[in-house]
């Protein structure tokens, strides 16, 4: 219980009253996460396990992974995560037991589905569209490099170089 | 009576924020040089005032005046005088008041530095930075005022939360909000010149430096934070895309992209709009970091909903600034003209590359970030979106963006050959090659595919940044002594590339060898157990009390040896805090540059025979944090070029015209 209290007092004076302007501090106390008592003793195994623990959120815990947080709450998943493993779940198995229960936001890595669509797209779709707009861009200018090659200066631009030509010289 | 100076300092400074920012603008508007000549002596005392503000404060804090609201919540007398210093900007009003600080600061240094600005300009880019300050003068004055008394005064304070009670937190706020705040200077002079209406060259070469200033700055304070995340909580991480960090991290990649496309409008004339929109697009993403962590927001919906004037405030200070500011491009921006011309595979083109990759990894972030915030606005479902989101998304545009930024400086102005140009990479291919070669070797395969491509990017930033370089001073093509002057003839600017570029594969290398190589150990350890971690030898000797200032401690001792040779003393602390009732941990740390040992104890077990130790190793992670540093000096070494040293166009045009004998330049 005192852990529980500890972990919410500590959210709370870190998320309420936040200290300094958007500096990097977290939600998190001092991270006790994994105790020496739950670690497997197949190492293949525990490895698998902290893998898997990294990817699900302690839904108590601001922005925390079970892996990394102190909560009881964290820690029952880690056991629960680790007997699943030892009942010889697949990786897949266990996410899937674990998000029957728990539900999706229980997965740090959000599923992609109709309401996680735009969060997963846009990133591809902003590079892409953008990427076709510098294209674009691009393209006029190379039309207009290419014409300017041929062209004789005219007098602004014959200013323009004139003042360049200064500017290297001061 | 020292709060209530502080307090009425802080009234008239709104009041000069006024004057600073209403009769320049008219004035600059009708062409009245009087008017405009108020912008300079207002900025100068708003300077002084908030000054005086900040100092009542801090000495509120300092003598532990606990008749003082904000002394009484974040202070004790018994706290550590460094922390009763710091603890001033720790805590949400004290901190808006060193934001405010920061911003009459930049204003004053364009006050008394900015001579050869032209009038208008300079005018109008004070009466900018006036009108931010009005914003958030106001904001203090009406929602977050720190020099609020309270009656009857307590006979102690609760004290600063202890997890903020270190060195390495005590300096982060400051160099975070330098740049933070800085980056309302390039904000300042894209509106100016919105409303001149002009950008050119010059521009560019005004808004250069303060960029510069705010980007190093901005680079440290971030770098600062991890470092503390790293040592402070534990377990050795050392970035978690927490919104809080992602709040800081958006302004930083939008400000390098906005550093790297002033280039083009300095150099080139071209990208003009572009680089307006960066600066706006930057300070405004400033701005919503502040909205993000001051409004309780990130917390849940919920905690906004319950104390909304804060948030609310700075959500209408937002709209102001980013709004006005975009409706006013949108009038603006098509008048600017279209400035140099450039084939897509040209220096520009390069710069154009990181531009949209940057912006992308922007707004990436900026997704990422508010999209569980977005989904329970609508009531359509929680979502968490946490770092395997954001190392899926962000790490495939990082690398391509890399791997461009070292070919980006052998492209010529205008039209470049890029064969050409990776032929001159030869020697930094086969480095990577070499590097990749070896790593694989050593670590027998180990650690995912992704480890080995960080590493190749890594040795491909760090060795094609010197290739470049040496190209420039013509290493091994002329006498060593002529490349030794060239050298010392390139510009500064030059040299700061290089060296940003070089330690951002620093920091790169760091990044990945301890994502992917890193080692750790989870035991309850008796005294006089050895526990083993990658080749070394950690025996638990003893474990005691120690009382520290403010906080009891138990300290453990542990000896390192490494082949039965002695490699160092470590003493993890769990330290208790009776004023907060909070537990924090004082990890040890061993670190040989190449590689941290790191201890960190934590409870008891239950009967208390045992402790749970935590034995990590993490190979190569001092690098994240010296090739932050790195970038910093970059930025600062790059700052000291001479065409930015104010004043020194003048000079030479005077000496042009015979005036006077030429300067020389003091390098």
């Amino acid at each position: 219980m005192r852990t529980i209290a500890r972990a919410c007092a500590l959210s709370l004076a870190l998320g309420l009253t936040p200290l300094a302007l958007t500096s990097l501090v977290l939600p998190v106390g001092p991270a006790w996460a994994v105790q020496p008592d739950e670690v497997l003793a197949d190492p293949a195994l525990e490895a698998r396990a902290r893998d898997i623990s990294k990817d699900l959120r302690c839904l108590v815990c601001q922005n925390q992974s079970i892996d990394d947080s102190n909560a009881p709450l964290a820690r029952d998943l880690r056991v629960l995560v680790r007997e699943r493993l030892k009942a010889g779940d697949s990786d897949a198995g266990v996410m899937t037991y674990v998000t029957d229960r728990y539900g999706d936001y229980v997965l740090l890595r959000p599923p992609f589905k109709a309401t996680t669509l735009v969060l997963w797209v846009a990133p591809f779709a902003i590079l892409l569209l953008g990427g076709l707009a510098t294209a674009l861009f691009l393209r006029g200018r190379r039309g207009a490099t290419a014409e300017a090659d041929t062209a004789p200066l005219t007098e602004d631009e014959r200013r323009r170089l004139d003042a360049l030509l200064r500017k290297d010289d001061l | 009576m020292i709060p209530e100076l502080g307090h009425y300092a802080l009234v008239l400074a709104l009041f000069v924020a006024f004057v600073q920012a209403g009769p320049p603008l008219v004035g600059a508007a009708t062409r009245n040089a009087a008017w405009m000549s108020v912008a300079g002596p207002a900025a100068i005392a708003q300077m002084l005032l908030v000054l005086v503000a900040y100092g009542a404060l801090t000495w509120a804090h300092v003598v532990s005046d606990f008749s003082v609201q904000n002394v009484v919540q974040n202070s004790h007398s018994l706290k550590p005088m460094l922390y009763k210093v710091s603890g001033v900007w720790g805590n949400h009003e004290g901190s808006m008041v060193l934001w405010i600080v920061m911003l009459a600061v930049f204003g004053a240094a364009v006050a008394a530095f900015g001579r050869n600005l032209p009038p208008t300009l300079k005018a109008r880019v004070l009466a900018v930075q006036g009108l931010i300050g009005i914003g958030f003068l106001l904001f203090i004055l009406t929602t977050s005022n720190p020099f609020i008394r309270v009656v009857p005064a307590p006979l102690d304070g609760n004290d600063l939360n202890p997890l903020l009670q270190d060195p390495g937190l005590a300096f982060h706020p400051p160099f975070l909000y330098a740049g933070y705040v800085g980056f309302s200077m390039a904000f300042s002079f894209a509106v100016a010149a919105l409303i001149e209406g002009r950008v050119d060259p010059a521009w560019a070469r005004w808004v250069r430096p303060w960029t510069l200033a705010a980007w190093s700055t901005l680079t440290m304070g971030i770098a600062l934070g991890s470092w503390w995340a790293y040592y402070e909580l534990g377990w050795g991480g050392w970035w978690y895309w927490d919104p809080v960090e992602n709040a800081s991290f958006m302004p930083w990649l939008a400000g390098t992209a906005l550093l790297h496309s002033a280039i083009v409008v300095e150099k080139r004339d071209a990208l003009k709009s572009w680089t307006i929109l960066l600066a706006i697009v930057t300070f405004s993403l400033s701005l919503m970091g502040t909205f993000l962590v001051r409004s309780g927001i990130l917390t849940s919906v919920h905690a906004f909903a319950v104390d909304p004037a804060r948030g609310a405030f700075i959500l209408v200070l937002l709209a102001i600034a980013t709004g006005g500011s975009l409706l006013l491009y949108s009038l603006r921006a098509p008048a600017l003209k279209a400035g140099g011309l450039f084939a897509p595979v040209s220096r520009e083109g390069a710069l154009v590359l990181n531009n949209l990759l940057l912006s992308t990894a922007t707004a990436t972030v900026f997704i990422g970030t508010l999209y569980p915030l977005f989904l329970d606005i609508l009531k359509a479902g929680k979502v968490s979106v946490g770092p395997p989101f954001f190392n899926a998304t962000f790490v495939p545009i990082a690398i391509p963006l890399v791997a461009a930024m070292v070919v980006g400086p052998f492209l010529s102005w205008k039209r470049a050959d890029l064969g050409a140009a990776l032929t001159r990479l030869w020697v930094a291919g086969v480095v990577v090659v070499v590097c990749v070669a070896v790593t694989a070797y050593v670590t027998a395969g180990g650690g995912p595919l992704l480890a080995l491509v960080g590493v190749a990017l890594a040795a491909w930033a760090i060795v094609g940044s010197l290739v470049e370089f040496a190209e420039r001073i013509r290493l091994f093509r002329v006498p060593l002594a002529d490349s030794w002057t060239r050298a010392v003839h390139l510009p500064r600017s030059a040299w700061g590339m290089t060296i940003a570029h070089a330690f951002l594969g620093v920091s790169i290398m760091g990044m990945t060898a301890t994502s992917a190589w890193q080692s750790e150990r989870i035991d309850s350890m008796r005294p006089g157990q050895t526990a083993s971690l990658a080749g070394y030898d950690f025996r638990f000797d003893s474990v005691g009390p120690v009382a520290g200032e403010n906080y009891k401690a138990d300290r453990a001792i542990f000896t390192v040896t490494k082949d039965g040779q002695p490699v160092a003393t470590l003493t993890p602390e769990r330290r208790s805090y009776p004023v907060t009732r909070m537990t924090t941990t004082e990890s040890a740390i061993h670190t040989t540059l190449f590689s941290d040992l790191y201890i960190a104890l934590g409870d008891p077990t239950q009967n208390g025979t045992a402790w749970i130790v935590r034995i990590y190793h993490h190979p190569m992670v001092p690098w994240i944090w010296i090739g932050g540093v790195g970038m910093m000096l970059g930025g600062l070494v790059s700052l000291t070029d001479r065409r930015f040293r104010i004043g020194a166009p003048e000079r030479r045009r005077a000496a042009k015209a015979g005036l006077v004998p030429p300067a020389q330049p003091a390098e």
